[in-house]
């Protein structure tokens, strides 16, 4: 029996992509792995189950069969859809993108769904970031808004935020903030608690920025607070920010999939480059999925733009709502579509998935899901970081490689978008 | 095989101004003139292709010393700015990828308007090395010239630990390992000390003012790194982005930086920038041209380039962190910050330089007199530090302002009618010729780069050439579009359209040799303050499709 023991594995199964696992492997199946969370124990561990096969309308079939069949719905279609990415390495990316502009698809990925209203308010007002290390080693004030680590990022407070000892500054000595709607996990561990009332970010964010500004608050007789905040609590926060040294804000779809979306992450941004008038302040997105930062980096060198693109001109054009997912599913505009590594049956409104179902449906994922059952066509592809190898972006944008800890029967997304791209061109 | 014949050769490294010569090329190199049996075989086999060059220029294929084209920087600007590429767009052809162009184009069409105006090596100028993975993945994406980059060294924490020990040989052995780990050609400073203080929120201008986690002042930074580039002996000097830079007055702190650099090998970028004056009564920027440029003509071992500004739209970017910040104070336009641990920062910020507007021209006059006042065209290079001072493409159109002083002349009319005083550019009747364009656009910067088999036409040398049809009225339009442009021995632009067929570039790196004990001496530190693995940080070699080792001096 053959045993092995790799060390500094990425786990790409959150934006926080810890690169520090331990990962025993026997005979080929992962039997232990050090250094995880909970959310990545459990991929590691069974990674090899509930796997696809290549299959044409539930029927297994070779692979060859379900390339030759994908190739044949594409080079049929009108408008086709690419979707998903963000789980799958930049090289399945780049390929799809290739693919894309080969049939003339739109592609989205699900930062649409996601952090993209982060991203449209970047195009507003710009963002002021940093890589976590910073967060470490500087931060000695960091909010979290609508975002719940805890839970969703398990590793993120111990490596980067809450609780490291950095550079210039212990853990001791550093202030967390929670924002959010309920009192989640991350609110209970942090030193203070506001509790947001739905829908009140862009209220509190801009009465936020008002008080930087030194405006006075016009404030209706009998109104004691502000989304849920008391007016001296307000008024206590906005002096804490200026007063920070070097202060983090990150958030979560609570801010950016909530009443508002572009315009909340758009206050928020502006409120962190507004105190860098008076100290330093920054802001970053907590990024779910592994790589799906990847995907808008992606997208923006090879279209220029980072979701939403639509090749029919031959050219990239873009227009988030014309050409993003929801949208042209919704409108029943495309007449296939390509999931690429993602869940949109399980994570796309009603009548999105009800349309996904009436046209043909190829799906490139290593396990079963929800599409996959929708699916005309199922291709099984390597595990992004577990048996596939690739690049992956952090939620702050940095780089990571990964290599494969296991063996795969399946290619990588990369290899299998490359063969339907060489297919349809010379069909 | 392929002939070249009737072509006036423009080869200042091997003193060609002009000269009628038939050029020789066998796949990827120039050659002797072959034997007349060879000849015949050659064309027997249908292999024999001849290029008639005839009242045609010909001059080794362009090089960028000084640009950003892929990397987090000029993504980010891609991303932030839709409006830029709306009106620039690339469709794909049969073997071509689509894109968008404009001041941040994507990375496809970075290639082809480089190569479709002559230029076969470009040099990124700014890599983090945390992030050093993106840059080489962009250049993936980056066809038909050679490129790489320069890595930020400038205010990186274990360049600061081992200059403020006094620790030389650790000092060196870390760039060494730094450049090898992260694929990159050479070493960048970037407002030594300043960013790393304006990470602690001060704003540092003084380059005697110590601060940071140990207490060092810029200079002290800089003259560290210049002798450790030396001592590692690099094919590309200290490349250095002035401290101060951009604001009125800092021409002090230029000079400063030139004193401090006066025996060691440097090359200074965009220094346009970096010659600032400041008008006493109104603070507004003026020319200190001449004395950065007298300064410049006395010093033997430095090289500059310019950083011309160019009317329009632009997209700065650099990692100069609290400069992006006042660009944003100043014009109030969106401003992204990437702060990157250990390492450096950055920003983005586009921009629009107006020609009617006073202090855009007066940038645009100092970018010129310049390029006119440096007396020996081997220490001044054309840029225009590309996105920030306007956008690459706009090269040919600074070739015409250098070569023709009534072209400068109109233009000068159509300023804001104040530049004048604060400017001498209009009484400067200097102009450029085609063999001083040879050197300031492809000999200078091989040389400064330490490319011996680019920048000339020598027999053995890398057959990358370009031939520029001179009977076109418009020298802009000469330059901009040339009829020919061979890169590797390989066709690229076939009178005077792109070839359809996605042709790669190498990357260049260099390998200095240093002592693996550095990674144990860095290795706490490391392990305590990234957020990454040391194991994790290192480009592997599957990032590269095909490299070149420039050997070290």
């Amino acid at each position: 029996m053959s045993q092995s023991e790799v060390s500094n594995v990425v786990c790409t199964f959150c934006g926080s992509l810890c690169d520090n696992l331990v990962v025993t492997v026997e005979d080929n199946e992962i039997t232990k792995v050090k250094n995880a969370c909970r959310i990545s124990k459990t991929e590691f561990m069974h990674a090899t189950e509930d796997r696809t096969v290549p299959r044409i309308k539930g029927e297994e079939v070779s692979y060859e069969e379900a390339v030759n069949e994908a190739v044949d719905i594409l080079k049929d279609t009108h408008y086709p859809l690419i979707y998903g990415l963000s789980s799958t390495s930049n090289e399945g990316q780049r390929a799809a993108i290739k693919l894309a502009e080969s049939i003339g698809a739109s592609i989205d990925s699900t930062s649409s769904v996601c952090h993209g209203p982060g991203t449209l308010s970047k195009q507003l007002v710009g963002a002021v970031g940093a890589t976590l290390g910073e967060v470490k080693n500087r931060s000695d004030l960091i909010l979290f808004w609508g975002c719940n680590p805890i839970e969703a990022h398990p590793r993120h407070a111990k490596r980067y935020s809450m609780l490291p000892d950095g550079l210039f500054i212990d853990s001791d000595d550093k202030e967390t903030i929670v924002f959010d709607v309920r009192e989640t996990p991350t609110a209970r561990l942090a030193d203070h608690f506001y509790q947001v009332q739905p829908n009140s970010d862009f209220e509190i964010l801009m009465v936020l920025r008002a008080l930087l500004e030194g405006e006075e608050l016009d404030i209706p007789a009998g109104k004691e607070s502000i989304g849920g905040i008391e007016l001296d609590e307000i008024y206590r926060l906005a002096d804490k920010l200026k007063n920070a040294e070097y202060g983090t804000l990150f958030f979560g779809m609570g801010l950016t999939m909530t009443r508002g979306k572009h315009m909340n992450t758009s206050a928020a941004i502006s409120l962190v480059r507004d105190l860098n008038q008076y100290t330093r302040f920054v802001l970053i997105p907590m990024r779910g999925h592994g790589n799906v930062a990847g995907s808008e980096k992606t997208l923006g060198w090879q279209t220029g733009y980072p979701f939403g693109v639509n090749f029919s001109r031959g050219y990239p054009r873009y227009n988030p709502g014309e050409f993003t997912a929801v949208d042209l599913l919704g409108r029943r505009e495309v007449d296939a579509a390509v999931i690429v590594a993602s869940d949109p049956a399980a994570s796309l409104p009603y009548q999105a998935v009800e349309y996904l179902k009436e046209i043909p449906t190829v799906v490139l994922d290593p396990h079963q899901n929800l599409t996959t059952e929708i699916a005309q066509v199922i291709l099984p592809a390597g595990i992004t970081g577990i048996t596939a190898p690739g690049t992956v972006y952090r939620m702050d944008n940095v780089p990571l490689e990964v290599r494969p800890v296991l063996e795969d029967e399946w290619p990588t997304d990369e290899e299998v978008l490359t063969k339907i791209e060489e297919g349809v061109k010379n069909a | 095989m392929l002939k070249i014949i009737n072509g006036m050769i423009y080869d200042p490294l091997n003193n060609k101004n002009g000269k009628e010569e038939t050029l020789w090329v066998k796949e990827d190199k120039i050659i002797e003139p072959p034997s007349s049996a060879e000849i015949e075989r050659a064309k027997e086999a249908g292999e024999l292709e001849v290029i008639d060059a005839q009242g045609m220029a010909i001059m080794p294929g362009g090089i960028d010393i000084h640009t950003h084209i892929a990397g987090p920087k000029i993504n980010t600007g891609r991303v932030l700015r839709p409006e830029d590429h709306r009106g620039d767009t690339v469709s794909k052809r049969e073997n071509l990828r689509s894109g968008v162009g404009s001041t941040v184009p994507t990375t496809f069409v970075t290639g082809y308007r480089y190569a479709g105006m002559g230029y076969t090596t470009v040099m990124e100028a700014a890599g983090p090395p945390l992030k050093a993975r993106h840059v080489h993945e962009e250049f993936e994406d980056l066809p038909f010239v050679d490129k790489g980059f320069l890595v930020l060294a400038g205010n990186n924490y274990f360049v600061m630990k081992f200059i403020s020990e006094g620790d030389k040989e650790a000092l060196k052995n870390y760039l060494a390992w730094l450049i090898v780990a992260t694929g990159a050609f050479g070493l960048k400073v970037v407002n030594p000390g300043g960013v790393e203080a304006w990470k602690e929120g001060k704003d540092l201008r003084d380059m005697n003012e110590s601060s940071g986690p140990f207490n060092l002042s810029p200079k002290e930074v800089l003259e560290g790194l210049a002798e450790a580039n030396e001592d590692l002996g690099l094919p590309h000097p200290i490349h250095v982005h002035t401290n101060n830079l951009g604001h009125a007055g800092n021409y002090r702190t230029t000079l400063e930086t030139l004193d401090l650099l006066k025996d060691y090998r440097a090359h200074i970028t965009h220094v346009q920038f970096s010659s600032y004056g400041e008008d006493e009564e109104n603070g507004l920027l003026t020319s200190e041209s001449g004395v950065i440029a007298d300064k410049i003509n006395e010093l033997d071992g430095i090289t500059v380039d310019i950083g011309q500004i160019i009317f329009g739209d632009a997209t700065t970017m650099t990692a100069d962190g609290p400069l992006q910040y006042g660009l944003h104070q100043l014009s109030g336009n969106k401003w992204v910050n990437t702060d990157v641990e250990m390492e450096t920062g950055s920003g983005v910020v586009p921009l629009n330089y107006k020609q009617k507007n006073l202090v855009n021209g007066i940038q645009w006059a100092i970018g010129l007199e310049l390029f006119l006042k440096i007396e020996d065209p081997w220490k001044v290079f054309l840029t225009t530090d590309h996105p920030n001072a306007g956008p690459f493409t706009a090269y040919p159109w600074v070739i015409k302002l250098l070569m023709d002083a009534d072209y400068r002349q109109e233009m000068i009319f159509q300023l804001h009618p104040k530049v004048s005083q604060y400017t001498d550019l209009a009484g400067i009747d200097r102009e450029y010729t085609l063999e001083e364009i040879a050197v300031i656009t492809r000999a200078g910067p091989a040389s400064a780069l330490g490319l011996k088999e680019k920048g000339n036409l020598a027999i053995g040398n890398d057959a990358d050439i370009v031939i520029y049809n001179l009977a076109k009225d418009d020298l802009g339009e000469v330059f901009a579009k040339p009829e020919w442009v061979i890169k590797d021995g390989k066709t690229v632009v076939q009178e005077g359209e792109l070839v359809d067929e996605l042709i790669d570039g190498r990357t260049l790196l260099t390998k200095p040799e240093y002592d693996e004990n550095i990674l144990d001496i860095i290795e706490e530190d490391f392990k305590a303050y990234y957020s990454i693995s040391l194991e994790n940080y290192s480009v592997a070699d599957d990032y590269f499709k095909e490299i070149e080792v420039i050997p070290c001096r």
